[in-house]
C-alpha cells in the first residue's frame, strides 16, 4: 500500500463527496424552505444525466451547452412537478409529499427504462477532459479535476446566491420563518416553485456533471438519494457548510475503506452515520 | 411519575354503538370480520400461491401499519425485520431442521432484536428524519447481508431450506413442502396471520396502545402526562419488527428460498406501498392494499406486452401517488367514509375524528421547519 494509492483514493473520494454535497444542498434547500423531504432527488439526478445523453448525443450540442440546458430542463420539470403533485399537498400530514416522492421517484425510473432500455449506457467526457494527469506513479483522470472544480463553483455560486442577492435573502427568511415573509407580502406560491426548481436543477447539474464518470443506468439515482440523506444526517440538517463538510466526509471514507475492503465501503458510510447519531445527534454542524 | 397507570381518553369508542343492535363483543371486532373474509378468499381467487402470498404481504402490511397507523412513525426499513425472520428462519432449518415453530420463533427471535438495536439508533430523531434513518440501516443491512456470501449465500439468496412437515402433537403431521398441498400452505398460514391480528388487536386496543396513539397525536401532550414516549415508541417498534420478523419466516417457508431482495429497500417500500393504497390505521386495509399489489404485479409481469412494455412498479408508483394526492385514506378509508355518510350521521362518525381531521379542515399555516427534534 503506498503513499500516491492512498493519495489517489482520498482524491477520488473528494471529487465523490463534492456529488454528494450537491445533492445534499438541494435536499437541505428544499427541505428547509418547503418542509418537504424529497425522496425522488436521486431520480432528478438520473434525469439530469439522461437529458445530458440526449442533449450531448442524440442532439449534438456538446457538453458544454449541457451544462446549462440540463439545469433549466431539470428545473423546469421539478417547477411543474412542485405545481401539480407536491402543492396540494402542504396542508398534509408532514411525511406525505415524502411519500409522493417515492412513487415518483419509481415513476421516474420506469419512464426511462421505458425510454433507454434497462441497460447501462456510457456517457464520454468532452474532449480534452478524457485523458489523465500522470506524474510517476500518481495517475488521476482529468475529467475529475474539473469534476471537483466545477463542484466547488456551483457550491460558493450558490452560496454567494444565498447570502448576497435578495432572493437569496427571501430564501433565507422563508426558511426561518415562513409566515413572517407571507405576512411582508412575498409571493410564498411563487417562491416554493422556484426553490423547488433550485434544488431540483441543482440535483440535474449533479447527474450531468457526474455521468462521464460512472455508467449510466435508470436506477442510478436510487444509492445517490440515500447517500445525499445520509450527507445531511452527518452533516446537519439544514446547515450548508454541513452538507459539504458531510459529503466530503462520506466521501473520503467510502474511498478510503474501499481501498482496503472494497465490500464493506458502503457499511462503513452508515457504520459512520451510526457513530454520529449516536455521539452527535444533530449533525457535525447541526444547530438544532 | 411514569409508572402509574392512568386512564387515557379512548379514541374510539367502540361502546358508543349502542344506538344500533347489540352485537356479541366478538363480532364487532374487525379482526373477526376479517378472518372471515380471509379464510373465505381461499375459496375466491383462482390462485392458491397467490392467495397465501396476499396473506404474507398483508401480515407484513400489517405489521408495518403498527407504526404508521397507531405511532404515526414512517418506517422505509421495514424490509429488514421481514427479511431478517425470513433469513433465520431459513438458516435454521437448514442448520438443525427443528420444528417449523422452532425455526419461525427464532427468526422473529433475530427481527426483534434487531428492532431494539436499530429502533434505538432510529429513535434518537423523529418525523422525516427518522424515515431516512431507517432506510439508511436497512441498505446497512442489506449490504452485510450481501457480503457474508458464506453464510447467506450473498447475491444468489439462501437456497434449499428444507421444509419439515408441521408435527401437531397427537395429531400426526401436516406435509406444507411442495405445491401437492396448497391449502395446508394456505390455511397454516392463516392461522399464524389470524393468530397475529387477534395479537396486534390486543396490543393496540390495551392502555400501551392508546397511549401509543396519544403520542401519534402529539407526543409533547403525552410528554407532559408523564409517559417514557422514547421507550413506548421503541416497544412499538420492536412489536411491529416481530410481527414483519413473523411474516419473513411464513415467507421463507412457503418459498424454501429466501432473496437478497427481501432485505432491501424496494421490498420496504412494498410495505409502505401497500398501507397506503390499502388505508393506514385500520386491520382490513393493509390485507386490501397486499391483494391489490400483488395481484397487480402478477398480472403486469404476465401481460406486459400488452401493458406497453411498462414495468409493474409504473403503475404501482402511480396508483401509490394517485392514491397520496386524492384518497389519503386508502381504498379501505375511502369506502368506509362513503358508506357511513350513506349510513346516515351515526354517533359513530363524531367519536372517530381526530386531531388529524381537525387539522385537514383547518389547513395550517407552517410550511415547514417545524423543529426535526420532539
Amino acid at each position: 500500500m503506498n503513499e500516491t494509492l492512498i493519495l489517489t483514493q482520498i482524491l477520488t473520494g473528494i471529487v465523490g463527496g463534492l456529488v454528494f454535497a450537491l445533492l445534499a444542498l438541494g435536499l437541505n434547500l428544499i427541505f428547509g424552505f418547503m418542509g418537504v423531504v424529497n425522496f425522488a432527488h436521486g431520480s432528478f439526478y438520473m434525469v439530469g444525466a439522461y437529458v445530458g445523453l440526449v442533449v450531448v448525443g442524440r442532439l449534438g450540442a456538446g457538453f458544454w451547452p449541457a451544462l446549462v440546458i440540463v439545469p433549466i430542463v431539470v428545473g423546469l420539470l421539478g417547477a411543474v412537478v412542485e405545481r401539480t403533485l407536491i402543492r396540494p399537498l402542504y396542508t398534509r400530514k408532514e411525511y406525505e409529499p415524502l411519500l409522493l416522492t417515492f412513487g415518483l421517484a419509481f415513476v421516474l425510473i420506469e419512464i426511462v427504462k421505458f425510454f433507454f432500455g434497462k441497460f447501462g449506457l456510457a456517457f464520454n467526457a468532452p474532449a480534452g477532459l478524457n485523458d489523465a494527469l500522470i506524474s510517476g506513479t500518481f495517475f488521476f483522470p482529468k475529467y475529475q479535476v474539473f469534476l471537483a472544480l466545477a463542484a466547488v463553483a456551483i457550491i460558493a455560486a450558490l452560496w454567494l446566491v444565498l447570502e448576497k442577492t435578495d432572493i437569496g435573502l427571501i430564501i433565507r427568511a422563508g426558511t426561518q420563518d415562513s409566515i413572517m415573509i407571507r405576512a411582508l407580502g412575498i409571493d410564498f406560491d411563487r417562491t416554493r416553485a422556484l426553490v423547488f426548481a433550485i434544488g431540483i436543477g441543482l440535483a440535474g447539474l449533479a447527474g450531468v456533471l457526474h455521468a462521464p464518470t460512472r455508467e449510466l443506468s435508470a436506477d442510478m439515482g436510487l444509492l445517490m438519494t440515500i447517500f445525499a440523506f445520509v450527507t445531511v444526517v452527518v452533516g446537519g440538517m439544514g446547515s450548508y457548510w454541513g452538507a459539504v463538510v458531510g459529503g466530503l466526509l462520506i466521501g473520503i471514507v467510502y474511498s478510503l475503506v474501499s481501498l482496503f475492503a472494497q465490500q464493506f465501503a458502503q457499511v462503513a458510510v452508515f457504520a459512520l452515520m451510526a457513530l454520529i447519531l449516536l455521539v452527535r445527534p444533530r449533525g457535525l454542524l447541526g444547530t438544532a | 411519575m411514569a409508572e402509574t397507570v392512568r386512564p387515557v381518553p379512548r379514541t374510539t369508542d367502540r361502546t358508543a354503538d349502542r344506538s344500533g343492535r347489540q352485537l356479541p363483543g366478538f363480532l364487532r371486532r374487525p379482526v373477526f370480520w376479517l378472518a372471515v373474509a380471509l379464510t373465505l378468499a381461499y375459496f375466491v381467487v383462482p390462485e392458491k400461491g397467490l392467495a397465501t402470498q396476499i396473506l404474507v404481504f398483508g401480515l407484513y402490511a400489517t405489521s408495518f401499519n403498527l407504526l404508521l397507523g397507531y405511532a404515526g412513525l414512517l418506517s422505509f426499513g421495514h424490509a429488514t425485520y421481514f427479511g431478517l425472520g425470513a433469513y433465520g428462519t431459513g438458516l435454521v432449518m437448514k442448520w438443525w431442521n427443528p420444528h417449523v415453530l422452532v425455526a419461525m420463533t427464532a427468526g422473529v427471535v433475530l427481527a426483534s432484536v434487531a428492532a431494539v438495536i436499530i429502533g434505538w439508533f432510529c429513535l434518537r430523531r423523529r418525523q422525516v428524519y427518522f424515515s431516512m434513518l431507517t432506510l439508511a440501516f436497512t441498505q446497512m443491512v442489506f449490504f452485510v447481508f450481501q457480503q457474508s456470501r458464506d453464510i447467506t449465500g450473498g447475491d444468489d439468496g439462501l437456497r434449499n431450506i428444507p421444509i419439515a412437515d408441521f408435527d401437531v402433537p397427537f395429531f400426526g403431521s401436516i406435509p406444507l413442502e411442495g405445491l401437492r398441498h396448497p391449502e395446508n400452505r394456505y390455511f397454516f398460514v392463516l392461522i399464524v396471520v389470524v393468530l397475529s391480528l387477534i395479537l396486534i388487536q390486543r396490543i393496540v386496543d390495551s392502555p400501551f396502545g392508546r397511549v401509543l396513539q396519544s403520542i401519534r397525536e402529539s407526543e409533547e401532550r403525552a410528554k407532559a402526562l408523564g409517559y417514557p414516549t422514547d421507550r413506548i415508541l421503541l416497544l412499538a417498534f420492536v412489536f411491529s419488527g416481530a410481527f414483519a420478523g413473523l411474516a419473513g419466516a411464513l415467507w421463507a417457508l412457503l418459498a424454501g428460498f429466501v432473496g437478497l431482495e427481501t432485505l432491501s429497500w424496494l421490498w420496504a417500500g412494498d410495505a409502505v406501498l401497500m398501507t397506503i393504497v390499502g388505508g393506514a390505521g385500520s386491520f382490513v386495509g393493509p390485507f386490501i392494499g397486499a391483494a391489490v399489489f400483488q395481484s397487480l404485479r402478477e398480472y403486469v409481469s404476465r401481460h406486459e406486452a400488452l401493458l406497453f412494455g411498462m414495468g409493474w412498479q409504473f403503475y404501482t408508483g402511480v396508483i401509490f401517488m394517485a392514491c397520496v394526492l386524492f384518497f389519503p385514506d386508502g381504498i379501505w378509508g375511502t369506502l368506509k367514509q362513503k358508506l357511513r355518510r350513506r349510513a346516515g350521521s351515526r354517533p359513530r362518525v363524531q367519536t372517530t375524528a381526530t386531531v388529524e381531521d381537525a387539522q385537514r379542515a383547518a389547513p395550517t399555516v407552517s410550511g415547514g421547519g417545524d423543529g426535526g427534534e420532539g
